[in-house]
């Protein structure tokens, strides 16, 4: 049978007038990663900061790594790494000192301090910066980092508020990359995310929340499914090709397509992606069209919050 | 991942004693190479008082009498404890912003999502400060000495006076890190000058506070400033003020138990405030 390391229930908490957090429910199973995906102010910088004991909260309980948060914050403290939304590196050090500092704090050995160092630096692909002041460091850099000082312990429960905002695709694969290593180990995360495609690679179970509250929980496939089929989109190099795409297209569909004569475009939901994608390449290509461009386009995370709070509206 | 990850020890009351010690001694190295790599800040917080001197003492000086004997007599020697006494007072600006920032910054939330010693960051800050405001204090001591200013105390009773003036500091960090969790950001730590302008001015660090306006006088007498800049003066064998209400005449107990007075306010109210964070 499987463990909960995070347990959550009935999780409340109120601000003058707003109500950042109501009757919150969530369970994180060990090992696993859980997204939890949502719009600004959905509150989830309010659950993680309750969670990792730094907010006070109004309402419920929670347990997490086997510890009452409320009760035994020490020993919740022991268990955890956080990387709180804003970077919390100190930027008069640098790098290297950064994570001695904080490997220090977390009661390593200078040595060992040092040695782990080595390694993050390393894994997050700083070590040629490792002596530079963090303050002279790119946003992405700095990020880095930050990150880099949450998993100085290997902690049993990772908590991630934001990891990659503001980052180039580079330096969101290495975070994506040390996460998985870190689940893989057994670690279990949850982290917050603006991003579908994120959650979508990296999380076993996402959480939407809105306005404090949960709308739904499900697997990436399961929430794919409920936000509405991918698009194929063709875009025609000359418009006067518009018409041969939408011949393509038509076989493929699986619902009504959309033309856009101005820019060249025909859209139609695919049931099948990606075996949609070869075909259309291929025919693209058999039929020697020049196109401007041609993939797969998923509903804006936007529009599948209208869709799903919509829907749970509806209900 | 290939190599062993450390993991905590045990956490036995023992382990925590030791290793809050530990903690503090971290948090005051990483002072420490704040202090060494911002030669410039450290230039422009002195900056101010040495303004202060040359305003005062070229400026001001030449036309206030504060022996009796003249305007301009014995000035530097009046106003320089005077400004070693601001200095000090003004300096809990610098631990406010510098607490306003680390809060700022996330610093302190990462801090307490850890499982260290949180009062590092206050007990860190505090110890920081004071050495601090010691190298500050040493580095006015020679602009005074350049620009004339001499003690005529012992060597004991010199080192006395940079001590009541340490202490004077070292009540007033706990203000600044009441202060720097109180505020917002540290836009707002930055305009705390306004209290720090009058708190350090209304005394009698420039200006004997017999030649101010009754009330005013009376408010600078009681000021904890005054008490110490004319406990120092005394002890350096300066020109003092001449008025004779308690604080004046009782110099050097008031300048040691204002700081006490002043810590048993404010370092309770800045322990609630740290513990109040999680609000
Ligand atoms: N200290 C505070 N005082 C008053 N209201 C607050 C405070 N902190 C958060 N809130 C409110 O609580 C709600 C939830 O905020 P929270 O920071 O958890 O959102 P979020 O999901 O993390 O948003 P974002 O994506 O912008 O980071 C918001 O309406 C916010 O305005
Ligand atoms: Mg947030």
């Amino acid at each position: 049978m499987p463990t909960t390391t995070v347990e959550a229930e009935g999780l409340g908490k109120r601000y003058k007038d707003t109500t950042a957090l109501e009757d919150f429910d969530l369970s994180v199973e060990s090992g696993n990663v859980l997204g939890l995906l949502g719009p600004n102010g959905a509150g989830k910088t309010t659950t993680v900061r309750i969670l990792t004991t730094l907010l006070r909260f109004d309402t419920g309980r929670a347990r997490v790594a086997g510890h009452d948060i409320a009760t035994q914050g020490r020993q919740v403290r022991r268990r955890i790494g956080l990387t709180g939304q804003q970077t919390a590196v100190d930027e008069m050090l640098t790098a290297r000192q950064n994570l001695v500092l904080f490997g220090k704090l977390f009661r390593l050995t200078k040595a060992q301090a040092r040695e782990r160092a080595e390694v993050l630096l390393d894994q997050f692909g700083l070590s040629e910066a490792a002596d530079r002041q963090a303050k002279k460091f790119s946003g992405g850099m700095k990020r880095r980092l930050d990150l880099a000082a949450s998993m100085i312990l290997a902690p049993q429960v990772l908590f991630l508020d934001e990891p990659t905002t503001g980052l180039d695709p580079a330096g969101r694969r290495e975070v994506w990359d040390a996460v998985s290593g870190l689940a893989a180990d057994g670690t279990t995360v949850l982290l917050t995310t603006h991003y579908l495609d994120e959650a979508d690679r990296l999380c076993d179970r996402i959480v939407v929340i809105d306005h404090g509250r949960r709308v739904v929980e499900d697997t990436p496939a399961g929430l794919k499914r409920r936000m509405g089929a991918d698009r194929l989109e063709l875009v025609a190099a000359d418009p006067a090709d518009l018409d041969a795409l939408r011949g393509i297209l038509e076989p493929l569909a699986d619902g009504e397509i959309a033309a856009d004569e101005t820019a060249g475009s025909v859209s139609a939901p695919v049931a099948e992606p990606v075996a949609a994608l070869t075909t259309a390449a291929t025919a693209i290509r058999d039929k020697r069209i020049e196109v401007a461009d041609l993939g797969l386009r998923r509903p804006t995370l936007d529009e599948a919050f209208l869709e799903l709070i919509d829907k749970e509206d509806r209900k | 991942m290939t190599t062993a990850i450390p993991t905590l020890p045990d956490d036995t009351l023992g382990y925590r004693l030791k290793w809050t010690i530990h903690d503090y001694r971290a948090i005051v190295g990483q002072e420490f190479v704040h202090l060494y790599r911002q030669p410039a800040n450290f230039a422009w917080q002195l900056g101010f008082p040495i303004v202060m001197v040359l305003l005062f003492v070229y400026v001001f000086g030449s036309a206030m009498d504060v022996t009796g004997q003249g305007a301009g007599v014995d000035y530097v020697a009046f106003a320089m404890p005077g400004m070693f006494a601001m200095t000090m007072a003004f300096g809990f600006m610098n631990t406010a912003w510098a607490v306003a920032e680390a809060k700022e910054k996330g610093f302190i939330d990462r801090v307490r999502s850890m499982p260290m010693a949180s009062s590092a960051v206050v007990v860190g800050r505090n110890i920081a400060d004071t050495l601090h405001a010691a190298v500050d204090l040493g580095v006015l001591a020679v602009i005074a000495l350049i620009i004339g200013w001499r003690s005529d105390g012992t060597f004991l009773e010199t080192l006395a006076a940079f001590g009541l003036l340490l202490w004077l500091r070292f009540a007033l960090i706990w203000v600044g890190v009441w202060l720097g969790l109180l505020v917002k950001n540290v836009e707002q730590a930055g305009s705390l000058f306004a209290v720090a302008f009058p708190f350090g001015m209304i005394s009698s660090v420039f200006t004997p506070p017999e030649l101010m306006p009754d009330w005013l006088g009376t408010i600078a007498v009681w000021n904890p400033v005054s008490a110490t800049a004319t406990a120092v003066r005394e002890l350096f064998g300066n020109p003092l003020p001449v008025g004779d209400a308690w604080p004046e005449q009782h110099a050097i107990t008031a300048a040691l138990i204002a700081p006490v007075l002043i810590s048993a306010i404010f370092l309770p109210l800045a322990v609630r405030r740290f513990r109040n964070l999680g609000r």
